[in-house]
């Protein structure tokens, strides 16, 4: 055991050191005052400052979370049961490369293509597909939604084009030949096979929803934002590392119920299994 | 006949065929608008595109002393420390982890998977106050320290994975013909897990060319990597900058996307987090 030990030592204290205690000082200094002493005055200065955004976070996280999973379950299911070759090949291979561009990358494209005078309104008015005066910028909630869903579908894609390759084909193929369509299928048969990987998918797609800084600071200018970027905000203009740390309590809460859904979910299946 | 077939088969396809020209714009289109700022000379309002194009901002970002060598070279040198440091713990943690008798394995396990599991925004405000006390804000170290947090983690996994995919029998063998342990490791352990060790580079190295998060906390305003250069021209409303940084950010990642599968095998693949 000590070889071991020796060899992974180094690898844990650097986990400590940049993880958990940097971890264990954001929900202390949350309840801390400048004494020392236990307060919850931090907590209510959030609530009272930045409620709107902790909602308006949750409804933009919820937003981007139910797009994502229509639009990976389409994409990998057509990949998985598509009847035109040509057109599964191509969709594999375009459907990767947002998931290879970085984040900060991906609000610069968004914050000029979706803005009113951008490239996406300019195409749809010379296409005749828009009336000029119809024209509007989508940088606010939309173009959040938009931009983390364009970045997270192919992981969310990839993931689940994995689960739905490696499911048995035969009970495709015996519901196919049935006379199911190729929609029910997928929602009635494939479906509910990779369920598990679609919520982890999602969940992974959450953390990082309510981790990145960059998109929202570069497409949202006002009131209400991100959490995200009212943290950045409460450190960089005031230095205020207690509130900055309750608000942090707040995305850790948000991701909790949601891995604690998960579990459950995961929990109720394995029973019903066992029975 | 014929044609009545030919026609059948062109409505079939013709559905398939919108659906890949809406995927086309939605992943192109943003990407497109990034080569026409990084290319435009003159673009204002109403003009619905640019109305002159050149390389007078490309002139500007590379000429010689401006910002953005200065960002490109922190960048790259910031990543390939990261790598450094990140693989130098990962690879001995790694091997423990796939092939070594360990108290509270799956403990452990959890420790490197929690990162990943937590919005990671407050433990970056942390660091950075943690950092200000030690007087780490702004300089190199601190910045590559920062980065090292999201870069061991996904080292871990992928060198845990890689040497738990090493045939086992023929390290055996090797030791069965008189071979000592360290021997052992180099010729055989080693080699055999290298493509998954080259991957978990690959991974960490892009993960620090692009990480933003962290940096601006920890590093402005006295280190300027391409991100953070990039967001400082975008937010200053220089959009021909902010592309030209962008497409540079892009060099790296797009370039990785085409050999990474080469190094990340299937079946080093199929053990992450396991």
């Amino acid at each position: 055991m000590l070889p071991g030990l020796l060899l992974i030592a180094p690898a844990l204290l650097a986990i400590a050191l940049l993880y958990v205690v940097p971890l264990a000082r954001s929900v202390i200094f949350a309840f801390v005052d400048e004494g020392g002493g236990l307060t919850t005055a931090h907590l209510r200065t959030a609530v009272e400052l930045y409620g709107r955004d902790v909602v308006f976070t949750v409804l933009v996280a919820l937003a981007s979370l139910i797009l994502i999973s229509v639009v990976s379950i389409a994409i990998a299911g057509y990949l998985t049961l598509g009847a035109t070759p040509w057109a599964v090949t191509a969709l594999r291979w375009l459907y990767r490369w947002p998931l290879f561009i970085p984040f900060i990358v991906a609000g610069q494209t968004a914050r000029s293509f979706l803005a009113r005078n951008g490239l996406m309104n300019g195409l749809l008015i010379d296409s005749g597909l828009m009336d000029p005066a119809m024209a509007q910028s989508l940088l606010d909630w939309r173009g959040l939604v938009l931009t983390f869903a364009w970045k997270q579908v192919p992981f969310v894609t990839l993931l689940l084009a994995g689960a739905m390759a490696s499911i048995d084909r035969s009970t495709i193929e015996a519901a196919r030949n049935m006379g199911a369509g190729r929609f029910r299928c997928l929602i009635e048969i494939v479906l509910p096979q990779v369920r598990g990987t679609l919520l982890v998918g999602l969940i992974l797609s959450l953390v990082t929803i309510m981790s990145v800084l960059s998109v929202p600071m570069m497409i949202i200018a006002g009131n209400p934002t991100m959490m995200t970027s009212m943290m950045a905000h409460r450190v960089t203009y005031y230095g205020d590392y207690a509130v900055a740390n309750a608000l942090g309590l707040f995305s850790y809460l948000i991701t909790a119920v949601a891995a604690y859904a998960y579990l459950r979910m995961t929990l109720t299946q394995h029973t019903e299994g066992a029975r | 006949m014929a044609l009545a077939t030919l026609a059948r088969r062109g409505a079939a396809n013709l559905l398939p065929a919108v659906m890949i020209g809406l995927c086309a714009f939605v992943v192109f289109g943003p990407l497109t608008n990034l080569f026409l700022w990084a290319f435009a000379e003159k673009w204002f309002f109403p003009a619905r595109y640019p109305t002159e194009y050149g390389f007078d901002f490309w002139q500007r970002v590379f000429r010689p002393r401006a910002g953005a060598w200065t960002s490109l070279f922190n960048s790259v040198w910031i990543a390939l420390a990261t790598v450094g440091l990140s693989m130098a713990l990962a690879v001995p943690a790694g091997y423990a982890l796939a092939r070594l008798m360990l108290p509270a394995r799956a403990f452990i396990m959890l420790i490197f998977l929690l990162p990943q599991a937590f919005p990671s925004l407050p433990i970056f405000v942390n660091i950075a106050h943690m950092f200000y006390g030690l007087g780490l804000n702004g300089t190199y170290t601190g910045v590559v320290l920062v980065h090292s947090l999201p870069g061991l983690v996904y080292a871990v996994w992928i060198a845990t994975a890689a040497f738990g995919a090493v045939d086992r029998t023929m390290e055996e063998a090797a030791r069965n013909l008189g071979a000592g342990p360290m021997r052992t490791f180099r010729d055989i352990t080693l080699p055999q897990a290298f493509p998954g060790l080259v991957a978990a580079s690959i991974f960490v190295f892009l993960d620090s060319i692009d990480e933003f998060t962290g940096t601006f906390f920890v590093g402005t305003p006295d280190i300027s990597t391409l991100p953070i250069l990039m967001f400082n021209a975008s937010m200053g409303g220089n959009y021909q900058i902010a592309s030209i940084t962008a497409l540079i950010l892009l060099v790296p990642s797009i370039g990785f996307m085409l050999v990474i599968e080469r190094f990340l095998k299937a079946d080093v693949l199929s053990r992450i987090g396991r």
